[in-house]
């Protein structure tokens, strides 16, 4: 039996990886380092904000490559487990498949040692991958994931953000990363509350990628045309549940208007020069 | 030179299954029986912590009996299978059969070659949309599909016997469960209180991962709807 199954050291510690298992058996399938500088698909806004007694993680649908909008319609936010998700930032390829392989390492270790990795832990396995990642990175296929969950110990919506180089920072009220990510954290900062509940928390990353999508063209807006929404989804003790895109739809929709609502009311520029081409 | 004694294959054959076998009925029991939302696994097991059920993947689940460190790393070697499957080509493409397969290969190889056949005996089950695949394997790597129910381990004969008198399909969970106690309970001709009971199993009902386990109050609470 011992060849015929590949059997390890029981006293190796990687025993219940996944992603040094595929490493060891099959490198070919662990993603390569690429030749040069490659066109790829990328721009990101990816929020989360923690309210009473968990997070809610969101992501707005744009995916471009340089200047051009090459998918409307992207899946950012990929649930990992029963009580996390990753929101991708970063080149699309690689970032999609690293969620894939993290969701396939958590449940891989669950299966095996029969018991749950902490949150903490968890964290720490995608910041060793990210840090695995820093050879692409350094070519220009950065990946940059922002981490959500609950942790069950200390029973609070946890969220942790990284950098390149694999660094792991715990962000304890709210946190954004890709393209229009810094508006959206000037927009998280404004209006984030403690003890808010999750659908105020909902409201908040809504209106938050509203904000980035308002001033980073990377970041895609409410699509009405189309019917295309950020994807919402709310970690808690209940575990992860994204939120109805027709719910999405109708907030979204009454944050639209309130902004619509203030930014017509410059109409003291509009009086001062009754005609939009007169000089001031 | 000194002269090895001379032993017939068909000796070392029998000698060695009937070590394999007595090694087995060392164990106690599990039962493992198709239900109307899949498939439940009843086991007597004092231990809360060292299992005898297992979830592999999406759809299937591992019972054994016997060695538990031997069966352990049969366990662990299925989930590696199936995840590295999975992840190379889809999830739809690991299924219970090749995993049924790798497994009697890997026994029954181990029964030929080594000189310690392996004292185990396991039961691979996968739930489709409307049917129960159950693959009995035993210690030599031979391997049966039932449809219906299956005992293995030290009083398999029996409890199959007995639950052949009170088996129906269809049955939900709860009578699935006290229908299974039932038999265990008059096999061994003692009673099998809810902490004495390892009970888990697939319910096509749940999402993606259709494995579910129950605790101690669950089984309770099971055993005594009416």
């Amino acid at each position: 039996m011992t060849d015929r199954l590949a059997r390890t050291d029981p006293f190796d510690y990687s025993g219940s990886s996944f992603s040094d298992l595929i490493r060891r058996i099959s490198p070919l399938d662990w993603p390569g380092e690429p030749a040069g500088h490659l066109p790829h698909v990328e721009g990101t806004t990816i929020v989360a904000a923690v309210y009473e007694g968990g997070v809610v993680i969101a992501g707005d649908r744009r995916a471009t490559a340089g200047n051009l909008i090459s998918k409307r319609d992207m899946r950012k936010i990929f649930q990992t487990d029963r009580v996390s998700a990753v929101g991708i930032s970063g080149s699309a390829g690689p970032a999609i498949e690293l969620a894939k392989v993290f969701a396939t390492e958590l449940e891989h270790y669950e299966k095996v040692e029969g018991s749950e990795l902490s949150l903490e832990g968890k964290a720490n396995k995608l910041a060793s991958m990210v840090r695995g990642n820093l050879p692409m990175a350094m070519q220009g296929l950065v990946i940059v994931p922002l981490f959500a969950g609950y942790d069950r110990r200390s029973e609070v919506g946890r969220i942790f953000d990284f950098d390149v180089a694999g660094g792991r920072y715990e962000e304890r009220r709210f946190s954004a990363t890709g393209s229009g990510g810094l508006h959206a954290r000037a927009s998280l900062k404004a209006r984030w509350e403690r003890g808010m509940g999750a659908d105020e928390a909902v409201d908040l990353t809504i209106s938050a990628l509203w904000d980035a999508a308002d001033e980073d063209s990377a970041t895609g807006g409410p699509d009405t045309v189309r019917g295309l929404y950020p994807i919402v989804a709310q970690i808690d003790a209940d575990g992860y549940a994204e939120r109805e895109e027709d719910e999405v739809a109708e907030r979204a929709r009454q944050v639209a208007d309130a902004r619509g609502d203030r930014l017509s009311a410059g109409s003291a520029i509009a009086d001062r020069n009754p005609r939009p081409d007169a000089p001031a | 030179m000194p002269m090895m004694p001379y032993v017939s294959p068909e000796q070392a054959m029998k000698d060695k299954a009937d070590f394999a076998r007595k090694g087995i009925s060392r164990g106690r029991s599990v039962v493992a029986l198709t239900t109307a939302s899949g498939v439940l696994f009843v086991a007597e097991n004092p231990s809360a912590t060292l299992h005898k059920v297992s979830e592999i993947y999406d759809c299937i689940a591992f019972a054994a009996v016997g060695k538990y460190n031997e069966f352990e790393q049969l366990r662990v070697a299925g989930i590696r299978l199936a995840d590295v499957k999975g992840y190379q080509y889809s999830r739809q493409d690991v299924t219970g059969r090749a995993l049924a397969n790798a497994y009697a290969n890997a026994m029954g190889a181990t029964f030929t070659d080594s000189p310690k056949p392996l004292e185990v005996e396991l039961v691979v089950a996968e739930v489709a949309a409307e049917h129960v695949e159950l693959y009995h394997i035993l210690f030599d790597g031979s391997i049966t599909d039932e449809d219906s129910f299956v005992a293995i381990g030290g009083r398999a004969e029996a409890i199959n016997e007995a639950l052949g008198q009170t088996y129906q399909p269809d049955m939900d969970r709860a009578a699935a469960l006290r229908t299974t106690v039932a038999a265990l309970e008059q096999v061994e001709e003692r009673t099998m209180d809810a902490d004495r009971l390892e009970v888990a199993g697939l319910d096509r009902s749940l999402g993606r991962r259709k494995f579910f386990r129950l605790d101690e109050r669950g089984v309770a609470e099971l055993l005594d709807a009416e």
